[in-house]
């Protein structure tokens, strides 16, 4: 799992995955004969074999059909198998939203499903939201308020951007919603806390509820 | 991450003789936590048994005038439900103030119930802890210990439960609802779903092995003031250092529940009575018996503070 931000980071990007790939099964011996102080504490563990097993989904309108290792989260069903890079993987433990996608039009935290647990589901990425030719209005508007600096935390951001509104308009409220019986209404302060599973690093924070007000008409 | 093998099953008694068959198995629900703990290896299951079709997705009506909450009904949809806002708010603000948006979407009832704890120990597999296991020591009693337990804990282990979903269900004086393997079902009120540690840290819960909770069942409305105020290092998406989960009735009375103290939900109904006299005298009562550290003894000034601006928030 670690593998990915180095990969992510790295110049040879193509080349590494590949080599990644090929030494997988060398990985997972290593992975095996470490010992520590857990391993060392509790009785030997069998050897489970890798197991794999196949799903189906929809990912932005096209069914993919998958065979893969059980452990396969849908972040990384997502980039190493299916190769759609714009989900991120931040922390990989559901700490900073970076791999923020829909699923039936409900955002998750890929990186804490396991791709399994969306056989038949409907999943939307970033790329899937709208093309460089033609954008989805939270792109357009993420792009003329400058909602980013470095981009790593955008398709997350734009993602859950687009579920709040939503979630908004049907009434879901929020730990910021004064009367938890009124009509939901976009605000900055309902905009923020309902935001807060997406960290920033370079703090883009302002422009980012700047797009999403423009989008909501607020 | 060991490798496991994987099986859908689609209702609950399925889920339930599934897991009887094979050793090592655990249930899967949204998955928020057990993949977390996966990951890090603390978590090794050898099989899962994902129950996230298994129905169970429904909030309906009991013939007391209650509510009867699927085990699978996510945080979010819970959460938002209208009559839980109405008649049970305290149970929809604790749920809004845990997490974050997207983790409330996959989280389920059961999932949040079950969910184990945040000890920065019990995460690093590096330190001994009793909870990960058993008699290798605890290395949070000697550490760093801000978040920790200040009631309830053990000389084996002084981890809180992290939910903050269970602590309005607590005020509220919900009842869980169990099927075994063998088709056998119960009801466990929610205070007596949680062991305190003792010697047996690792021992979370009344539920027998490979028990499956099927709802969450709340009694009917009892009106008064719902209040959850929750106490931590930032505005949002952050864990309880205190919380305080309060129905409080015109009379003067209430019923209250705190969280981010104990290694589950912490109420003392006896404390109750004392309500009325007000914050300081309750809070002595209900925390009776404490025993912080160093780093945690803020708590309980903490604790009596927050009780005291519910009270008052109460009456406004
Ligand atoms: C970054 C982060 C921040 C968080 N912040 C908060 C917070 O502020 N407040 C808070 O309360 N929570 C918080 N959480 C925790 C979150 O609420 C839990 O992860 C979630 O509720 C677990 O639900 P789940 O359905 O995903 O459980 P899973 O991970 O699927 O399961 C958890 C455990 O319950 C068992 N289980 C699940 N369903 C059943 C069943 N029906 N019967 C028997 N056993 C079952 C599983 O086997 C597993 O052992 C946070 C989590 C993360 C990652
Ligand atoms: S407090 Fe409990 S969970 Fe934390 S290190 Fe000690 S034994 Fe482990
Ligand atoms: S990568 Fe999933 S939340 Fe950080
Ligand atoms: S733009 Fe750099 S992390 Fe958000």
């Amino acid at each position: 799992m670690g593998e990915t931000m180095k990969e992510e980071n790295s110049a040879g990007n193509i080349s590494r995955r590949e080599m990644l790939a090929g030494t997988a099964i060398a990985v997972t011996t290593l992975a095996l004969t470490k010992v520590t102080g857990v391993e060392a504490a509790s009785p030997p563990q069998a050897v489970v074999p890798v197991v794999s097993a196949e799903v189906s989904f929809t990912v932005n309108g096209k069914i993919q059909k998958l065979e893969i290792d059980t452990r396969t989260t849908l972040l990384d069903s997502l980039r190493e198998h299916l190769h759609l890079t714009g989900t991120k993987k931040g922390c990989d433990h559901g700490q900073c939203g970076a791999c923020t996608v829909l699923v039936n039009g409900k955002r998750i935290n890929s990186c804490l499903s396991l791709a399994l647990q969306h056989e038949n589901d409907s999943i939307t990425t970033i790329e899937g939201l709208g093309t460089p030719e033609k954008l989805h209005p939270m792109q357009s508007a993420f792009i003329k308020h400058d909602g980013y600096q470095c981009g790593y935390c955008t398709p997350g951001q734009i993602c859950s951007a687009v579920a709040v509104l939503e979630e908004i308009k049907a009434g879901i409220p929020s730990h910021a919603s004064g009367d938890l019986n009124a009509e939901m209404l976009f605000t900055n302060a309902e905009f923020r806390e309902r935001m807060s599973g997406n960290i920033c690093r370079c703090g883009a924070y302002s422009n980012i509820a700047e797009a999403a007000a423009e989008v909501a008409g607020a | 991450m060991k490798s496991f093998t994987y099986q859908r099953v689609t209702t609950p008694a399925e889920a339930a003789a599934a897991i009887a068959d094979k050793p090592g198995a655990k249930f899967l629900a949204g998955g928020t936590n057990l993949l977390d703990l996966m990951k890090l290896q603390i978590e090794t299951p050898a099989h899962l048994i994902d129950i996230g079709r298994i129905g169970l997705d429904k909030i309906e009506p009991t013939a007391n005038g209650g509510l009867r909450i699927g085990a699978l009904v996510s945080n979010t949809d819970l959460a938002a439900d209208p009559k839980i806002r109405k008649d049970y708010g305290v149970l929809s603000r604790a749920l809004l103030a845990g997490a974050s948006g997207q983790l409330r979407n996959k989280a389920t009832t059961a999932g949040n119930l079950l969910q184990r704890t945040r000890c920065p120990y019990f995460y690093d597999t590096n330190q001994p802890c009793n909870k990960r296991v058993p008699g290798s020591g605890c290395a949070a009693i000697a550490g760093f210990s801000k978040q920790l337990a200040v009631i309830g804990s053990s000389d084996a282990c002084i981890a809180t439960h992290p939910s903050d979903m269970a602590v309005g269900m607590m005020a509220l004086d919900a009842v869980v609802e169990t099927i075994n393997p063998a088709g056998k079902t119960r009801q466990i009120p929610i205070s007596q779903l949680y062991r305190l540690p003792g010697k047996t840290p690792h021992l979370e819960t009344n539920l027998e092995k490979n028990e499956l909770i099927t709802s969450v069942v709340l009694p009917a409305p009892v009106g008064g003031t719902h209040i959850y105020h929750k106490v931590r290092d930032r505005a949002s998406y952050a864990f309880a250092l205190v919380s305080v989960a309060a129905i409080l009735f015109k009379d003067g009375s209430g019923k209250i529940a705190i969280g981010g103290v104990a290694p589950r939900p912490w109420r003392v109904p006896g404390a109750e009575k004392l309500i009325p006299s007000g914050a300081k005298a309750f809070a002595a009562k209900l925390m009776e018996g404490a025993r912080p550290t160093q780093d945690n003894k803020y708590k309980l000034a903490l604790v009596e503070r927050t009780i005291e601006l519910v009270l008052k928030e109460g009456k406004s």
